[in-house]
């Protein structure tokens, strides 16, 4: 947790004295990760790589967000498993990171709800960085003349940074961006399954990285409904075209009949359910679907 | 019940570079040939074509075969083999099967050695230019009970180029099937039974060529593998990270290897 808070100071670093002209994003997908799949992983490369290309983004962190065990979905492993299987998966990337939160609230949460959590987290660690003194002085030794006395410089560079960053993007904030397949964004469309100011939020307010397979239409989920069609600029549609199928359902199939799931999951997070004996039969018939909408709870 | 027969898979192919797709199909070809309790499978290899197979963007044979090896750092089954890709020239596939096949059962036993050189056979030119090293390889008798096998791993596509044109001599493809036998994994969806119902000779030993449904799909093949290092895209989770930090450190495929 420290070496990834450590890594969260040194990308901020980056994105607030670096990239004026980029704006900094975090992708945040949400999910069961029942268990995280090279898929999944796949999916952060891809918007990563798409937003870059665009020139007009930086991608400085991807944060996986377990699914609340509230959710309930018939077969859902425990979050402490599967909070421990992405922290595996993720050893190896140098941007991306679980966070614990979602799972550790008392009861399954709207993802809204989750994102507006990261958005303020992501404000306060934001305004963190360009209060510290020390982090300014740094700056203002390098980039400024010295022809004030030091006090006062200290409170022009500090001004200057806040008008800076507020002159760069309207909130002055790094975006946080909701990234997901386009299972999700046709979810969108099914009645009852979300509330409407959830979705106008959403898109509305943070932006949607979806990657869909090629061949695939997103752009008609986008069309039919019309809070997403108002907010069309915020919904970034990747075409996933090196196509894989590897969902957590084939996976936990694949386990059950002691089939190999090798390169299709980390190596790390096979040792983990091995370990423990997990996706075995007797698991996915103990817990009861209570429900699986956005709503219900 | 007898004991089940001692199986080692072969995949021949340009691995330019290996990705997790080729890595599965030793998995899913595995998996299935166990699951009907007639085979063991007690070795896969791994054998990367010579470098005067001469496609282009090719790397050198000593990279790919590095690059095989780190991928496979973590099979505890698989191997690679550089017999195929240090000989002088390019060899046709049945003739690196049946050097392998010697390989394995000088390797694993076999309980009756039945390998005898064979009457060197008329070759016909076929559209590679073909080195013939192999000259003494014949053709090997039928697997008695308990010898090791040899099976050729492949993936559809490669069934399917059976039926061009001047692409494979008629007397390898029966070899392959005959003596050898092959395991191909085929998406879901597709259909390789239409291919071995077109072809007289893959139906006459239809018995021995084993089709696996690939379900959990993938489409990782080097070439797209190759494009997206061209164009500076991630092939994180497609590739073992070693292989990814191979390429890197020796800067392979790099837009000017190859044009689109």
């Amino acid at each position: 947790m420290s070496s990834a808070q450590k890594i969260t100071d040194d990308i901020f670093k980056m994105a607030v004295n670096g990239l004026r002209h980029k704006t900094p994003v975090v992708l945040l997908a949400c999910g069961s990760f029942n268990p995280i799949t090279n898929m999944h992983l796949r999916m952060f490369e891809i918007a990563k790589d798409f937003l870059e290309k665009s020139g007009k983004y930086i991608v400085i962190q991807g944060i996986i967000s377990p699914v609340n065990d509230g959710y309930a979905k018939q077969g859902l492993l425990p979050a402490n498993h599967r909070l421990a299987m992405c922290n595996l998966a993720v050893q190896s990337s140098d941007w991306i990171r679980v966070d614990p939160w979602e799972s550790q609230q008392d009861q399954w949460l709207q993802t809204v709800k989750v994102m507006r959590h990261h958005k303020a987290k992501l404000e306060e660690q934001q305004h963190g960085l360009m209060e510290t003194p020390s982090k300014a002085k740094k700056r203002k030794l390098n980039t400024r003349t010295r022809s004030c006395s030091q006090s006062s410089v200290e409170d022009i560079a500090n001004e200057n940074e806040v008008e800076e960053i507020n002159s760069r993007n309207n909130a002055g904030y790094i975006e946080l961006k909701l990234l997901c397949g386009s299972d999700l964004l046709e979810s969108f469309g099914t009645h009852g399954l979300w509330r409407d100011a959830d979705i106008r939020e959403i898109v509305g307010k943070f932006g949607i990285v979806c990657v869909s397979r090629a061949g695939t239409n997103p752009q008609k989920f986008v069309y039919e409904s019309d809070v997403l069609s108002e907010y069309e600029n915020n919904i970034l549609i990747v075409t996933e075209w090196i196509q894989n199928e590897i969902s957590s359902t084939r996976i936990r199939r694949a386990l059950r009949r002691h089939q190999s799931v090798k390169y299709l999951i980390p190596d790390p997070v096979i040792d983990y359910i091995k370990k423990n004996g997990l996706f075995t039969n007797d698991n996915d018939i103990l817990i009861r679907s209570a429900s699986k909408y956005e709503t219900s709870l | 019940m007898a004991a089940p027969g001692r199986v080692v898979l072969l995949a021949c192919g340009c691995f330019n570079p290996i990705t997790n797709m080729h890595l599965r199909l030793f998995e899913l070809a595995r998996d299935h040939l166990e699951k009907t309790g007639l085979y063991k499978v007690i070795e896969g290899i791994i054998s990367p074509a010579h470098d005067k197979y001469g496609k282009k963007g090719l790397v050198p044979s000593t990279d790919r075969i590095a690059m095989a090896q780190l991928a496979l750092s973590t099979s505890d089954w698989v191997r690679v083999d550089s017999w195929e890709s240090e000989q002088k020239g390019w060899l046709e596939t049945a003739v690196v099967a049946r050097h392998l096949k010697r390989q394995v059962q000088n390797k694993h036993g076999s309980v009756m050695d039945s390998e005898t050189d064979g009457p060197s056979r008329k070759r016909r030119k076929t559209q590679h230019n073909v080195n013939n090293i192999d000259k003494n390889a014949g053709s090997s008798t039928a697997v008695a009970s308990g010898d090791v096998q040899l099976k050729l791993l492949c993936g559809a596509d490669l069934l399917e180029s059976f039926a061009v044109p001047n692409l494979w001599r008629d007397e390898h493809i029966k070899e392959l099937v005959s003596d050898f036998g092959l395991v191909v994994i085929s998406r879901a969806g597709s259909n390789p039974e239409k291919f071995i119902y077109e072809s007289d000779v893959l139906s006459k030993y239809k018995n021995n060529i084993h089709l696996v449904t690939e379900w959990i799909q993938n489409e990782i093949s080097a070439t797209k593998i190759r494009r997206s290092l061209r164009r500076k895209e991630s092939i994180r989770y497609l590739v073992p990270d070693p292989v990814i930090n191979y390429i890197n450190e020796h800067q392979l495929y790099q837009p000017e290897t190859e044009t689109s």
